[in-house]
């Protein structure tokens, strides 16, 4: 049993129905946190028997349809369902409300069904394993996908409702951010999590529609045969990847805007040292979501739109480079000379700060049209979206719920066993994905089930760096479980943060704070604010 | 509870709320930020016009003849009706006019009754010919490549729209309870305001669709 203080928001109120009907933002958080990670090993656990056959030549565990099948469901899962709502639907809605000191999100009616959505989405989505799966990937590019016999509607209709979950929580971050704010806390004295949150929900709500729409379009392709998408029928099929990459490509943003605000508040905690270039942060990440809804050609540079368009595109994407490297640079100024912990979450930090630096300046090259041409459609586009998405998104995940795990659960998890999985995901993330950048410069195209012999050596580096990222993530299941049952409780401030969630229980009461909050200093004010010392745990 | 304490909350007033102001700008700014995402849904449809009417204008032309201009001008004067009624129907909130506000609700919802047999009727009339969108295609009197992809367009566009209207009923049935159970008052009304700003926008994307689809030659 979950032992825990008698008046938090996860024992009061009880028993089942009370969980399934609550209006509680944190108690959303949670099963969104639950709900996400169970996609997330499903997710996992079919990238890991994608590396099972690919670990030879040969062909082994599955067939070349199979196969297809495979990795189109491993990116259905992990962008739709996983990465996409796991940062904002799942911390966001725990942490922003304590963040800015209000007592629930605006609409938590609206919050509760798009949790509701979420899951009926996820449903119909994974339903079509039941009619065997869809062999297009993820992407469901036209023609291909408007005349293959899988089950393509199903799965593109399980995320367009998918959809409407994201619009709904990106709408009530919004309203909330705008209109709940403690007193005293103005737009700079948000957190910049919280500003991360804000861009990261103005692309939710600006970009889903497109995408609900062009889902919409495609079903109603395959469907009627409308003729928008076959060019036999007078359509254009280079016109659906305009209209899907306008969305997908903010939806990159989605994923690493949120992961970027996390790590602001691991990195400014973890120094102990007051934040550099607050505003700039901020405003790099607005920056980032403005500029990435100018830049969706650079998906489509070898598919025969124009060389103007394709010089255009490739100019506006360097563009994003800049926030993005104002961002790092920002991070690093604040380490530097700052009394730096190396606790778990802060060594999930610095390995974002590695791996998406890496990632990013991948993308350059991928920017880059006479490289891109070469690169195209290559093991480096995979090693480079992994390095962004996972290395990026997924590290400052994993850092995000290490952070505030002590006040989700008030309990502390091992710092031993947090720091040794640190490092063991960090290594085989490397190995499973570095390898993949050389075998995609050396031509190795993505999406194939085999491959010649040349690149088995690799292909069997890469596929032992994922069984070793997988080893991985089964130690930090095991030892965040036993934190429930076993773990020491947790303080207010384990961390010694400044930021307001820190000021409730651990875990919060469910109204959040005992008293109506009221800002009485910044979120990274470390030179001016003690932190009383009882307040910290040994660990 | 900053301003208001626990026994003089009024009974609108959610608890995360501080006050009814906090709620009611909340409330509008969600809305709006609702009606953003509802445009861009239909942003992506408007592309598909533009995009095709750029490319094969004369099947455009031809084509958009065969709709009726005396049904869609109708069903524009019913739907404008509509916004008139709905926007009087929250002043007589706002002035606590309760029976007032539910005649003029319950106009509303019978303009847009009237507004969807109309289209009924539009609609069965190109079903008969065959005018139908993609495969379903089979009326053989309109010249120009691929006519189908305008009766595709047009299909969507009113469809989705349509879709609104039956959805904007649903809910202008249930303000019509509401209002009349006496839940609202000049103090608090925003359920009626936030329903009438959808209603509005349902109402526009009709004005742009009818000059689009019906009138430009």
């Amino acid at each position: 049993m979950y032992t825990g203080p008698e008046n938090s928001y996860l024992k009061q109120p009880r028993g089942l129905k009370s969980w399934l009907l609550t209006l509680d933002h944190k108690r959303i958080g949670v099963m969104y946190l639950t709900a996400i990670m169970f996609f997330f090993l499903v997710g996992g656990l079919l990238a890991v028997l994608m590396r099972v056959e690919l670990s030879s030549p040969a062909r082994d565990v599955v067939s070349a349809e199979l196969y297809n099948r495979l990795f189109t469901l491993h990116g259905a899962i992990m962008i739709f369902m996983f990465i996409i709502p796991s940062i904002p639907a799942a911390i966001g809605n725990f942490v922003l409300p304590l963040m800015i000191g209000a007592k629930d999100v605006a609409f938590p009616r609206l919050n509760l069904a798009s949790w509701y959505i979420y899951v009926v989405g996820s449903l119909i989505a994974v339903a079509s394993i039941l009619q065997g799966g869809v062999d297009t990937g993820w992407t469901f590019y036209t023609p291909y996908s408007t005349s293959t016999n899988s089950a393509v509607i199903t799965l593109t209709f399980g995320a367009f409702v998918l959809g409407f979950s994201s619009i709904f929580t990106g709408l009530n971050f919004i309203v909330t951010i705008h209109k709940m704010r403690a007193p005293g806390m103005t737009w700079f004295k948000m957190p910049l999590m919280v500003w991360g949150l804000y861009a990261t929900a103005i692309i939710q709500v600006l970009a889903t529609p497109v995408l609900g729409i062009t889902l919409v379009l495609l079903i109603f392709e395959r469907l009627f045969g409308i003729g928008i998408f076959d060019p036999a029928m007078g359509g254009d099929p280079v016109l659906y990847q305009h209209f899907f990459w306008f969305y997908s490509h903010p939806a990159v943003y989605i994923m690493i805007l949120p992961g970027m605000a996390i790590i602001s508040e691991l990195i400014a905690t973890f120094s102990h040292k007051r934040i550099f270039g607050y505003k700039a942060i901020a405003f790099s990440s607005l920056g980032i979501a403005l500029v990435s809804f100018l830049v969706w050609g650079h998906h489509m540079f070898t598919s025969g739109q124009s060389e103007l368009a394709a010089m255009i595109f490739s100019f506006l994407t360097f563009l994003v480079g800049i926030p993005s490297g104002i961002k790092i640079f920002n991070w690093v100024a604040t380490m530097y000379r700052g009394s730096i912990s190396l606790k778990t979450p802060m060594l999930y930090a610095i390995a974002f700060l590695l791996l998406f630096t890496i990632g990013g300046l991948t993308g350059i090259f991928l920017g880059t049209l006479a490289v891109d041409v070469h690169l195209h459609d290559t093991y480096f586009i995979v090693a480079h979206f992994h390095y962004v998405m996972m290395g990026g998104t997924v590290m400052a995940l994993l850092g995000g719920i290490h952070y505030w795990w002590p006040k989700m659960w008030g309990k502390m998890y091992n710092e031993t066993w947090g720091r040794i999985t640190a490092v063991l995901v960090f290594v085989g993330f490397n190995v499973a994905f570095f390898t993949q950048f050389i075998m995609g410069s050396q031509g190795m195209p993505r999406r194939y089930y085999s491959y010649p012999d040349q690149f088995a050596f690799l292909h069997e580096v890469s596929s032992v760096g994922a069984y070793i990222l997988g080893f991985g993530f089964l130690i930090m299941v095991i030892y965040l479980i036993h934190s429930l049952y076993r773990g020491k409780p947790a303080a207010r401030n384990p961390w010694g943060a400044l930021t307001m969630e820190w000021e409730a229980a651990s875990p919060p009461t469910t109204h959040n704070f005992d008293k109506d909050m009221k800002l009485e200093h910044g979120p990274y004010d470390f030179d001016r604010v003690e932190v009383e010392d009882e307040e910290m745990v040994k660990a | 509870m900053s301003s208001e304490s626990l026994s003089t909350r009024p009974a609108h007033l959610q608890h995360h709320f501080a006050d009814t102001y906090q709620q009611g700008d909340a409330a509008r700014l969600g809305m709006w930020v609702f009606l953003l995402t509802e445009i861009l849904l239909f942003g992506g449809l408007f592309c598909f016009y533009a995009i095709y009417r750029s490319w094969y204008p004369d099947m455009f032309i031809n084509a958009h003849r065969h709709l009726n201009v005396w049904l869609g001008g109708t069903n524009t004067v019913v739907l404008i009706t509509s916004s008139v009624t709905m926007a009087l129907a929250i002043r007589s909130a706002q002035l606590g006019k309760r029976r007032e506000a539910v005649y003029n609700l319950v106009a509303t919802l019978l303009l847009a009754a009237v507004f969807l047999i109309i289209k009924y009727f539009e609609y069965e009339h190109k079903i008969h010919l065959g005018q139908l969108p993609g495969k379903f295609y089979t009326f053989q009197g309109i010249a120009g490549s691929n006519p189908h992809v305008f009766f595709s367009v047009y299909f969507l566009m009113t469809g989705l729209h349509g879709l609104h209207v039956i959805g904007g009923m649903g809910v202008i049935a249930w303000m019509i309870q509401r209002t009349r159970r006496g839940e609202f008052s000049p103090e608090y009304y925003t359920p009626l305001e936030l329903t009438g700003l959808y209603w509005h926008l349902v109402d526009l994307i009709w004005i742009f669709l009818f000059p689009l689809l019906y009138l430009i030659g």
